[in-house]
């Protein structure tokens, strides 16, 4: 379980991240949503460990991320954020073999490998284990970095807008990919996303943020409503029941 | 594998069939480096050699250590300072090291005269050299480090703020001193290898060889730094530190080779960037000694074109700085460094 208590981060006067509370269930897909600026990347960054928090305290299955080691919170949480610009040349087997540095310090064993393998597989990339970064879409590259967290082989696992840049197709293996994480593999999937469409189909629970704060969490079908809607983005959508599954409509 | 035959066509189509050349893999690179670097030694050890090799030998023996060991030195600390820094153009120079270098000289000379500056006792000057520079880069480090997480620009920045600092100064000296003075300070500027002293020779090589030590340790961690800061926290590595570290590292092998014969720092970025061309890995294992190989290639054979070709008539670092810029321009040009 995450557990966030008061999370704030403040940039001189400007809190953007405000007092957060929140417990995350070990499980499922978790989407966090919410209008530009509200504090979900950051927030998300805060929990990772990748920024300081100004305030406030997280603990991932009760260690607290800022005095563990990071060595040992790399064995139980990963983070993807969204642009991953590496100076150096690598293939794709080259980053997806970074997964297994927590685990191995560099020296992989043969069961590492095959977890290696494995990953490549999970993300249809045998295709292009051997190619360099710098020559696949960014679709294809997105999912090699997702390989990467997936063959870190952690409990739960942080992506921030793993869509983004991803064409319909592209998006919906990706959320195919994750929910299958979920169900098969056991993880606790957190995502950043702004397609609320696909939050309502394919997650357990969606956590809406606005202005620094969370406004809204349960389960899809709480907050998959017109009214709690209108009140997180602050514009008329309508929400339509399809298959029992609930889809918004906000093009007008 | 069914990926091989999407790798012949992409590379059939991308070069011409008369071009077409396999590449070189890594071992086979630094293979042919090793040997290039050895017929280097050997030509320097043997070309134009008359009279006793009893005074040969260890003459230029003495020699050739020097330049192993600064070579090795500036390629070691340009591939580690830009790993942690995530950019193959900056070298450590642009912290400010060959600025401060040129500083303390110019202070000596400025203070005591030439004289006193051309008679000092070498040891002395070395260890004041070095002392000078590990306390400024620490300084500025632990004052760096102790803010906000993400300040490597910010230290870049420092550097080029504390460089143009530094030179300002200099300059200014430069212009007060008397020109017999300024001809001395101006002969120590030049990187040269014909000056140095046999006893700063091991200090500098234990400083060097401590230093490779701590880095060969490092080398699993080194290539997780080359994702970057975030990935290298989520894969576990404690970042602050670890740069820290290396920044250390990088400022001790600055320092020796620099005091031992003078800046040459736009060097580094032409050996670390053809060891990148050349390897085309992302592993340390590999740079790294490709890098100090052709580092080794580059001063050794320099230096027999230097006194066999132009007669001693030029300073190394020039022909150095003169090759290494037109790489540099046609790498750039290339388009190969982001």
């Amino acid at each position: 379980m995450i557990r966030a208590e008061n999370v704030s981060k403040a940039y001189g006067d400007t809190l953007v991240v405000d007092g957060v509370s929140l417990e995350l269930p070990a499980g499922g897909i978790t989407s966090i949503i919410g209008p530009n600026g509200a504090g979900k990347s950051t927030f998300l960054s805060m929990v990772s460990r990748l920024l300081k928090m100004s305030a406030g305290s997280v603990t991932v299955d009760g260690m607290d991320v800022t005095k563990t080691p990071s060595d040992e919170l790399a064995r139980r949480l990963s983070i993807l954020r969204q642009d991953n610009h590496i100076a150096a040349r690598l293939t794709v087997r080259d980053l997806v073999a970074f997964g297994r540095f927590p685990h191995s310090k560099g020296r992989n064993t043969k069961a590492d490998k095959k977890i290696i393998d494995q990953s490549i597989d999970y993300l249809n990339l045998s295709d292009l284990s051997n190619r360099f970064l710098d020559e696949l879409s960014g679709g294809q590259r997105q999912r090699a970095f997702v390989a990467m967290v997936l063959c870190q082989d952690t409990d739960y696992v942080l992506l921030d807008e793993p869509l983004n840049n991803l064409d319909m197709k592209h998006a919906m293996s990706m959320m195919k990919i994750l929910r299958r994480a979920a169900d098969e593999l056991g993880k606790t999937v957190v995502l950043v996303l702004h397609d609320i469409n696909f939050a309502s189909w394919y997650s357990d629970y969606i956590v809406a943020m606005r202005d620094g704060r969370i406004c809204h969490k349960g389960r899809v079908k709480e907050i998959m409503n017109q009214s709690v809607l209108a009140e997180i983005y602050d514009m008329d959508i309508t929400v339509h029941e399809i298959g029992g599954r609930r889809v918004s409509l906000f093009y007008e | 594998m069914a990926d091989t035959g999407v790798q012949r066509t992409r590379r059939v189509f991308r070069r011409p069939p008369g071009s077409r050349r396999v590449p070189l893999s890594p071992p086979q690179v630094l293979a042919i480096l090793a040997l290039l670097a050895f017929a280097a030694i050997l030509a320097f050890m043997t070309v134009g050699a008359r009279g006793s090799w009893d005074f040969i030998l260890p003459f230029r023996g003495t020699k050739i250590w020097a330049m192993v060991v600064v070579g090795y030195a500036i390629a070691l600390s340009t591939v580690l300072f830009q790993t942690i820094t995530a950019n193959r153009i900056l070298t450590p120079s642009i912290m400010g090291f060959d600025a401060l270098y040129a500083l303390i000289q110019t202070i000596i000379v400025f203070m005591f005269g030439g004289f006193a500056f051309a008679t000092l006792d070498p040891q002395l000057r070395f260890v004041i050299e070095v002392a000078a520079m590990v306390f400024f880069s620490t300084l500025l480090f632990r004052w760096l480090f102790s803010g906000a997480p993400r300040s490597l620009h910010l230290l870049v920045l420092v550097g080029i703020v504390f460089g143009v600092f530094f030179r300002s100064l200099s300059g200014l000296m430069q212009r007060l001193i008397n020109p017999n003075d300024f001809a001395i300070l101006q002969d120590a500027l030049f990187a040269s290898f014909n000056t140095v002293d046999p006893t700063l020779l091991l200090v500098a090589t234990l400083a060097v060889a401590g230093v490779s030590i701590a880095a060969l340790r490092m080398l699993p961690t080194l290539d997780v730094l080359t994702l970057g800061r975030e990935q290298a926290i989520n894969l576990g590595v404690d970042h602050k530190r670890t740069v820290t570290a290396i920044l250390m590292m990088v400022s001790i092998l600055v320092s020796v080779s620099t005091a031992l014969v003078g800046p040459v720092t736009f060097f580094g970025l032409l050996v670390a960037n053809l060891a990148y061309l050349l390897i085309r890995s992302h592993k340390h294992a590999l740079i790294v000694p490709a890098a100090a190989l052709i580092s080794v290639i580059c001063l050794v054979g320099g230096q027999v074109v230097l006194e066999r070709v132009f007669g001693y008539n030029s300073a190394l670092s020039i022909i150095i700085e003169f090759v290494g810029g037109l790489v540099f321009l046609v790498i750039l040009l290339r388009g190969n460094v982001r």
